[in-house]
């Protein structure tokens, strides 16, 4: 029975993580079969791809937007974990929960609030500064590099907000007061003991920030592809869907996507195995004093709520606007006498949507179901058993969270082409794209919960009679129980959010609601769009809920 | 009855295989209380370990009964669940998600002979009974103080009425006053049943005073068998003597022996003295001399015979029930152990003796 199920997991995960993707470079290396030819050995595709000056352009454009989306996120995020972490200011519970929202709104529906926000001519923010200063200058314009390192980087700082929040709290205050106490200022010891225990996390979160930005997809695709500023991200997807697609040419340039990816987050672990030499972690269960604000309490709250404001406030506020009219109009006393249910009618109507929910839900629950009990019993194994391999097998689990959702999509795309075994264009290939992306998250919250259980625990099932399945069906699973469950929520909500592989892997009749989203972006249908998503938005919220209760319990951090 | 041949059992380490056990062997009779006695990562929890099918030894055989639980030349392996050994762990183990009934029903539940409910509640609740936790029957575990938790991990050991018990230093995680209740609780409990047992600690005291016999286990070697009183009054080597209690050393050589070469006289660091020899010695051989503090006898006038000297106070510790001193003779500071009558002051002279038949001749490892 062990064997079996092990060998199966195992199996399974390794077939996931490595046959597409092995593929993948197999074939940006040969020269696609015509006729009776059979494939050739061939670098034109590298040629191709990475002669030309558009493809110096497309990593440039790629870094520099990575690095700015990086940055910005890091700063917004470090910041409010800082005046969260460390200071006396109020509303704290309300700062942490509400950081926590932008994590389960699909990207998507971000980027499209804030080009109805922050293009040019009809951006809210351009259109009320206009307004207000009675000039006709433009104060942001979306479409370009900076205001989609901009977007992308609001995005992502809730992320980096819970990053270096857990960095700043599991220092050690011990380490601080022993510098006060040397007779050091408070200045002195923020410069010289707080940043200085804090840079190797902070660096890890930048570095890990720079990647994600990298494999960022929505941006690029609805501010970067009409703003005529692309970068590889969506350099893959215009050549998959461009007419004759090239495969190809997508491949190399996913090569290379997969090339950055790999070494920045290979680096960011190294840098993280350092740091914990430096040991700022003890897991002490008190906090210092934090640093009394003074006069200065109500302005940095206000700072921090005009933060929300931009991040959740006006997005939602811009949707809900949108979703109340016929055709999208700036917000003005002659709209406001049209409001209308009618986007709603359309929504809740509209066949197509109503499959696509079907889709989306059955494949978030499916997902979610196939990634916590196959990761339950990886991890059982990488964290429980002594074998040669297991390290391995830890590597195969975690790996795909160095590939970009674009490239597992294209991966499984020409895979699954070359393979009929008739799962291309089906609901399961979506199926297998977001089990292998969420493989690794599964991994976490179950190895989390796994080295919670002490080894004893299970030793002493087995020496009172009980065989490895009784051991894991009747100790291990309802221990685990817990974070199985806010593991299993987590997965939901990243699955129905998902846009990336989706996008290269959907067929007629296999939409997901993040694909309806795109889909009514590009036909222009922004108040059919705004509505789906202020409801899309106030169904995640509820599950997020949901699963931070369970996560809270369990001290894990949403991703 | 338990029978531990030539155990050898290795650890994957950086750099090839650590060998964790090496060259084991002993018996414990049925209804013994065999200790497993020596400092941490000496092999004693991997022995323990070892027999009850948690680890798979590179070499050697054990049987139970004269059933091979393991032989590696044979290719036995019989698995922890097939074995029928009650397992009681140092963290105790308790299965937080079930309460105490359900706890010590496990191993009625999944174990080889099916038994019906009543069966089962019979014989959960009469060893319950046992250690004295029946009322306690539906309490959730997680709801019990550290004796608790341990005397339900006793409990469902106990429970499929085992063959064998082994015990990983079960007292280590209470405090000192409930450590010293449950060492008696548990040797009753052990005297009563006539269990066959196995028990692992780091604890001299603990080891002297629940054990019938006691293997001593120094980096992965058994180094000494014996019977308690054995074990601290003729410790095969310094190691032991210095483990088991606390010890004075002497080194010295071999200068000659009495007629029947029980007794050796021994050139020593505090001068010639005799001795009584454990192995066979070799005249001018380098030995240890070793001597329990409270065998060291001390006085404030003169002591006459063998062994007698003039030494002087250099420290000493009230202990209440007796008073430590430091006995200053040459160069060498012996620690004696004495009534805490004697108030000796410190730097003035005092007479000491040591019986022959407690300075023990070790060869010097």
């Amino acid at each position: 029975m062990r064997a079996l199920v092990v060998g199966t997991s195992i199996a399974l995960v390794a077939w996931l993580a490595l046959v597409p993707l092995g593929f993948l470079l197999w074939q940006s290396v040969h020269a696609p079969a015509g006729g009776a030819e059979a494939t050739q050995l061939t670098v034109e595709h590298y040629r191709a791809a990475y002669s030309s000056r558009e493809t110096a352009r497309l990593l440039g454009n790629s870094l520099q937007f990575a690095a700015g989306a990086a940055l910005v996120a890091f700063t917004l995020g470090t910041l409010l974990a800082f005046v969260n972490e460390r200071t006396d200011t109020p509303f704290k519970r309300l700062f942490f929960a509400l950081s926590l929202v932008p994590l389960v709104i699909p990207g998507v529906l971000f980027v499209v609030a804030w080009m109805l926000l922050g293009s040019p001519r009809i951006g809210l923010v351009n259109v009320a500064l206009r307004t207000l200063f009675g000039t006709d200058s433009v104060f942001v314009n979306v479409y370009t590099l900076p205001g989609m390192a901009l977007v992308d980087g609001l995005h992502y700082s809730p992320m980096a907000f819970l990053m270096m929040s857990a960095a700043f709290r599991t220092m050690d205050p011990a380490l601080e007061e022993a510098a006060l106490a040397s007779g050091a200022s408070l200045r002195t010891v923020f410069v010289q003991i707080t940043f200085r225990l804090a840079w190797p996390a902070a660096f890890a979160t930048l570095l890990i920030l720079f990647v994600r930005a990298l494999e960022s997809f929505e941006v690029p695709a609805l501010l970067g592809l009409p703003g005529g500023i692309p970068v590889l991200t969506s350099a893959i997807y215009a050549a998959v869907h461009r007419y004759p697609g090239d495969v190809g040419l997508a491949s190399a340039y996913a090569v290379a996507l997969l090339a950055i990816t790999s070494a920045g987050l290979w680096f960011q672990s190294r840098l993280l195995a350092q740091g914990e030499r430096h040991a700022t972690v003890t897991g002490k269960g008190y906090r210092s004093r934090p640093i009394e604000l003074g006069r200065w309490r109500m302005p940095v709250a206000t700072l921090c709520i005009l933060y929300f404001m931009l991040l959740i406030g006006l997005p939602f506020l811009v949707l809900l606007w949108s979703s109340f009219q016929t055709f999208y109009a700036v917000p003005s006393r002659a709209a406001l006498a049209h409001l209308t249910l009618e986007s709603y009618r359309f929504v809740l109507g509209f066949p197509a949507i109503g499959r696509a929910t079907l889709n989306s839900v059955v494949l978030a629950v499916g997902t979610a179901t196939t990634v916590m009990s196959l990761t339950a019993v990886v991890c059982w194994v990488v964290v429980r058993t002594r074998g040669h391999g297991r390290a391995l097998v830890d590597q195969l689990a975690s790996l795909p969270i160095v590939v970009p959702g674009l490239v597992v999509g294209l991966a499984l795309m020409v895979f699954y082409l070359h393979f009929d075994i008739g799962v291309y264009g089906t609901l399961w290939i979506l199926l297998i794209a977001y089990v292998t992306r969420f493989l690794p998250y599964g991994m976490r919250y179950n190895a989390a919960s796994m080295l919670g259980i002490h080894r004893e625990l299970e030793e002493s099932a087995a020496t009172s009679g009980a065989s490895w399945w009784a051991t894991f069906r009747f100790i291990v699973l309802p221990l685990l129980a817990p974070g199985l469950l806010a593991g299993w929520l987590f997965v939901v909500i990243v699955s129905i959010r998902e846009l990336s592989s989706s996008i290269l892997l959907y067929g007629p009749g296999t939409e997901v609601l993040s694909i309806v989203i795109f889909e009514l972006w590009e036909n222009g249908q922004y108040v059919e769009l705004s509505a789906l998503g202020v409801l899309m938005i106030g169904a995640l919220l509820v599950l997020a809920l949901v699963a931070q209760r369970f996560a809270g319990r369990l001290g894990i951090g949403a991703v | 009855m338990l029978s531990v041949r030539g155990l050898t059992t290795e650890y994957a380490g950086r750099g090839g295989a650590v060998r964790a056990v090496a060259d084991v062997s002993f018996d414990v009779q049925r209804g013994r209380f065999f200790t497993l006695l020596g400092p941490s990562g000496c092999g004693k929890t991997t022995t323990l370990r070892s027999i009850a099918g948690l680890e798979r030894p590179a070499a050697g055989e054990i049987s139970v009964d004269s059933t091979v639980v393991f032989s590696a030349a044979r290719g036995v392996f019989v698995p922890a669940n097939r074995r029928g050994f009650g397992v009681v762990f140092q963290s105790y183990a308790i299965w937080p998600h079930m309460n105490v009934f359900r706890n010590v029903a496990f191993p009625l539940v999944v174990g080889p002979h099916r038994m019906s409910r009543g069966q089962i509640r019979d014989r959960v609740l009469r060893v319950l009974k046992t250690v004295a936790l029946d009322d306690l029957a539906e309490r959730d575990a997680t709801r019990l103080s550290g004796g608790q938790q341990q005397r339900l991990a006793l409990a469902r050991a106990l429970v499929m009425e085992p063959k064998l018990l082994l015990l990983d230093e079960p007292l280590s995680n209470l405090d000192a006053k409930l450590r010293e209740r449950m060492r008696f609780e548990l040797k009753r409990l052990q005297r009563e049943l006539r269990v066959t047992t196995v028990y692992v600690t780091h604890d001299q005291s603990e080891a002297l005073a629940l054990s019938h016999e006691i293997g001593v286990m120094s980096e992965g070697r058994l180094v000494q068998v014996g019977t308690p009183r054995t074990i601290y009054a003729r410790p095969v080597d310094p190691f032991v003597a210095d483990f088991v209690g606390t010890t004075n050393f002497l080194r010295g050589e071999v200068r000659g022996f009495d007629d029947d070469r029980t007794r050796v006289h021994v050139d020593s660091e505090i001068g010639a003295v005799l001795a009584i020899g454990s192995d066979e010695l070799d005249l001018g051989e380098r030995v240890v001399l070793t001597v329990r503090p409270e065998d060291v006898e001390l006085s404030e006038t003169p002591l006459a015979g063998v062994n007698a000297r003039t030494a002087s106070v250099d420290q000493k510790i009230y202990l209440g029930e007796s008073i430590d001193f430091r006995v200053r003779l040459g160069e060498r500071v012996l620690l004696a152990r004495s009534h805490p009558r004697l108030a000796t002051k410190i730097g003035e002279p005092i007479h000491l003796r040591i019986s022959p038949e407690s300075l023990l001749v070790l060869r010097d490892g």
